[in-house]
């Protein structure tokens, strides 16, 4: 198969970027979009161009590494697909991609591809665990947890960070990712003492990271590669109101 | 160099508990006074981060990725054994540790593997405690599964993502530290050498990803947490990233290898589809439970798997093990693939494949109750493969997967190089030939959360603080030579791209170090390997030939250089090992019906191996193992 491939090249945040224009040709059904970008860049170091760089680790979608828009969408179009596990058989042959990084202000961009999500992390250090030292726990059977709250806490606990919730969303807000997380651990009763704290830190530090707010336009639910619905940020808003008249 | 295990005297049920309380301690208003340096942040390193930085050490904890979260323990399937007995099926610390020395092939020491069944019960009280949300029953308790040929069910999961939701756990633990100040992480950094003065470890020399700055750390321990070396085969299961650097490093700095040759290879992968593949896909084990592996009869049979008659396929493995049929251990499965392959009756483009049918079992409980069970499954391998297994049988073929060798460690996870500890995949101590599945995990928090904090603060008490700092001549001259070697692999300026080397590089260690190794494919090996390592130093090409920003093409170059070096301990392991045990298969060491045979006579021993400069072979060490508790015998599954 053979594509024309639009892609975003900045050197850094503080030169301007532009699209260019190369040439995927050859390339087998079978490879992943990954592998398509290594083959480009394999040609164009031996051509004497400088690669293209791009974030990504695992290749099995779980490690959340990778992610840029393909035509304008997070991760591709295909739905519940990381990038890794993109395929070009899902591409018409002929067919021009355009590739860019993920876009959000708390997301700066480093080079190319490739972005900073380190505020995701902020987030997390905020408030994002239950604070509990090694070696002080219960035995594991002492607090039985219903099977489907349990199942539920799973769901949400499934996100991996990549980031592309906040990429598809217009306000570029972070919500959806952090509702998984006090969804996660507000369903299991080991997370009930920090859970009104937890929730009025975590939405904190997003704000103060850059993240927009939510104003239910839903495209971080399409574009999350794990299928995480957006229900679970009406959770997390209510959680934040009660936490305002429990404490 | 002397290996001195350090085990402790005593009852085997009782060592851990009675050489705890001879450790040393800290006092707590002078841990904060010590500063820590780990080195990854996946189970291992990201468990013992916190749990230090609780303790009230000071740590900086360093990571290769974004984020601590993306550390490759991320990607394990299938779960974490612990003897918990919850399913009242007669399971004990003592059956744990009995089947993990046996599964290991009698090739692991009897006192770690002990501790680390002893330990496995605490590492689920912790997770549940984290708010990792394993499967659970109706009743509210833990759901358990068997897992890997496993008698009793002691394998804990939350679905096919068990390493993620651990990882996730490790990573809160590790966040709360960082938001509180006591632990300082560094991601985006690679560690490219270790700083040794007098013998002991002082601390690290990093390249930032970023901005390419090269600076060191100075710290009282270091801990490495780095993983394995699946990847010295360009083609495994590992993320692209993982590598052998930090370990290597270690071991060019005095630190011994041990059991390189110990790999293992995991019987149900993709296949390979051609040359653009960069890395091969698990398939979990558990689908061996239902789905019947099989090939035609006849080689070169090019017709598709429905058009061939049951009575021209041969279901090999029910065929040779009649007792345990499709559910063999990992390593005689995946052996027996590529023998079919090698009679060329390997099925797919590439002939590397097998078919793993679940025809039978669609028939016998219906495509429903399949896709239950395997659904999430049956998808993934559509979404890469294209292919509906429901209705055609899925291909697969084994794969590098974890790596038994690692940096040799005594009972404190110490390495030869004092105040260097190496925990998880990177050590050598737990596993022996074999891993045992769903132990990995295990492994990796056990060393973390309860191991090394306890044996790290036995070494701060004795030894007191690091007084070499980053300005002296130590520090610098480590420093000069990572500049240096960083400037000599952007100036070589030759034609070939270091994805091409290590491409090159894993077929060569997988032809002759793969599957199958015998005397004359290890010995061409060593001869293909220098010849290799040459061309790579004076034909490489990397670009942007610069190193202030950001230069992906030169972390890989940086880390295949490493890879090529090791390939040759490695290879020079498997030659020395004229046995076959677990993962290491010596042809020439074989039954008549073609099983392994082991040679406890000659080789019930860790093979420790020295640095002698490049190129030159290693200096062999031997730890004798010594076997107290469980009576040596032949692993059969007919």
């Amino acid at each position: 198969m053979n594509f024309t491939l639009k892609v975003w090249r900045q050197k850094n945040p503080n030169n301007a970027g532009r699209f260019r224009t190369y040439a995927a040709t050859d390339i087998s059904s079978d490879t992943s979009f990954l592998e398509m970008l290594d083959i480009v860049n394999e040609q164009l170091i031996e051509r004497g161009d400088d690669p293209i760089a791009f974030d990504h680790d695992c290749r099995e979608g779980i490690c959340g590494t990778c992610g840029c828009v393909i035509n304008g969408f997070a991760h591709g179009h295909q739905e519940g697909t990381t990038l890794c596990q993109l395929h070009m058989r899902s591409f018409d042959d002929g067919q021009v991609i355009w590739i860019e990084p993920w876009r959000a202000r708390a997301f700066p961009l480093i080079t190319d591809l490739m972005v900073d999500r380190s505020s995701f992390d902020t987030i997390i250090q905020a408030g994002g665990f239950i604070s509990i030292r090694t070696g002080s726990p219960p035995d594991g059977n002492a607090i039985p947890i219903p099977k489907d709250e349990s199942d539920a806490a799973f769901e949400a606990a499934a996100c991996i960070g990549c980031g592309a919730c906040v990429a598809s969303c217009p306000n570029a807000s972070a919500m959806l990712f952090v509702s998984a997380k006090i969804t996660q651990l507000g369903l299991v009763p080991q997370g009930q003492p920090e859970r009104w704290d937890r929730v009025k830190s975590m939405v904190a530090a997003m704000e103060e990271a850059g993240f927009g707010a939510c104003t239910n336009h839903g495209e971080c639910e399409a574009a999350c590669p794990k299928e995480i619905p957006m229900d679970l940020i009406a959770r997390l808003n209510r959680d934040l109101v009660c936490s305002m008249v429990k404490k | 160099m002397e290996l001195d295990p350090k085990i402790p005297a005593g009852p085997i049920d009782q060592k851990w508990e009675r050489y705890k309380f001879q450790l040393k301690l800290v006092n707590p208003a002078n841990k904060r006074k010590f500063n820590i340096l780990v080195v990854g942040s996946g189970l291992a390193g990201g468990s013992t981060a916190a749990t230090l930085a609780e303790l009230g050490y000071g740590v900086d904890c360093f990571c290769y990725q974004d984020s601590p979260r993306r550390a490759h323990s991320i990607a394990a399937q299938g779960g974490i054994n612990a003897s918990k007995n919850y399913q009242n099926d007669g399971d004990s610390d003592y059956r744990l540790f009995y089947d993990t020395i046996k599964g290991g092939d009698y090739r692991s020491r009897e006192a770690n593997v002990y501790r680390l069944a002893e330990l496995s019960g605490n590492i689920i009280d912790q997770c549940v405690a984290q708010g990792v949300p394993f499967a659970r029953e109706y009743g509210g308790l833990l759901a358990n599964r068997s897992f890997g040929g496993a008698q009793v069910s002691r394998t804990f999961y939350a679905r096919g993502q068990t390493g993620q939701q651990l990882l996730l756990g490790a990573y809160s633990a590790l966040s709360r530290q960082i938001g509180l100040g006591n632990v300082k992480m560094h991601t985006r950094t690679e560690m490219l050498d270790l700083v040794v003065v007098d013998g002991r470890a002082r601390g690290i020399v990093v390249r930032d990803m970023v901005t390419g700055e090269v600076r060191s750390w100075a710290g009282d321990a270091v801990i490495l947490a780095t993983g394995g070396y699946s990847n010295v085969f360009y083609l495994s299961t590992n993320a692209k990233g993982c590598n052998v650097t930090a370990a290597y490093r270690a071991h060019k700095r005095g630190a011994a290898f041990a059991n390189p040759c110990y790999t293992q290879i995991h019987p149900t992968c993709i296949p390979v589809t051609g040359e653009h593949q960069s890395k091969l896909t698990l398939m979990s084990e558990s689908l061996r439970n239902d789905g019947r592996i099989w090939v035609p009869r006849d080689a070169d049979d090019e017709r598709r798997p429905g058009a061939i008659p049951e009575e021209e396929r041969d279901y090999y493995l029910e065929r040779r093990y009649p007792a345990f049929g499709n559910l063999v251990p990992r390593d005689v499965a995946s052996r027996a693939a590529k023998l079919v392959c090698d009679e060329s009756r390997g099925v797919g483009d590439t002939g590397l494949g097998v078919y793993l049918d679940f025809k039978t079992a669609i028939g016998r409980l219906g495509e429903d109750a399949i896709r239950e069970k395997y659904g999430n499954l049956f998808h993934m391998y559509e979404k890469i493969t294209a292919e509906n297994p429901y209705q055609s049988p899925m291909r697969i073929y084994p794969a590098l997967h974890y790596t038994m060798g690692g940096l040799w460690v005594d009972y404190n996870l110490e390495a030869t190089i004092g105040g260097l500890f190496v925990l998880g995949e990177a050590n050598f101590s737990d596993h022996g030939a074999n891993r045992l599945g769903a132990s990995a995990l295990m492994q990796g928090l056990a060393d973390g959360y309860f191991i090394a904090p306890a044996t790290v603060g036995d070494y701060l008490a004795r030894e007191g603080a690091n007084t070499i700092t980053t300005e002296s001549q130590g520090f610098k001259s480590t420093e000069t030579e990572v500049n240096e070697k960083i400037k000599r692999l952007l100036n070589i300026k030759g034609e070939r791209t270091p994805e091409s080397f290590h491409r090159e590089l894993g077929k060569i260690v997988w032809q002759h170090c793969g599957m199958g190794r015998n005397e004359a494919g290890l010995k061409q090996a060593l001869e293909e390997l220098p010849k290799l390592r040459d061309e790579f130093w004076k034909n490489l090409k990397v670009l942007p030939a610069r190193n202030d920003q950001v230069n992906q093409t030169l972390e890989k170059a940086g880390r295949v250089a490493d890879l090529l070096e090791f390939a040759e301990v490695m290879v020079a392991d498997a030659l020395n090992r004229t046995e076959s045990c677990g993962g290491h298969f010596r042809e020439e060491s074989q039954t008549e019906e073609g099983e392994a045979m082991r040679d406890d006579e000659n080789f019930a021993y860790v093979a420790a191996w020295e640095h002698a400069g490049v190129g030159e072979p290693p200096v062999l060490h031997k730890e004798q193992l010594a076997f107290e508790e469980v009576s040596l015998t032949q692993r059969s599954y007919k």
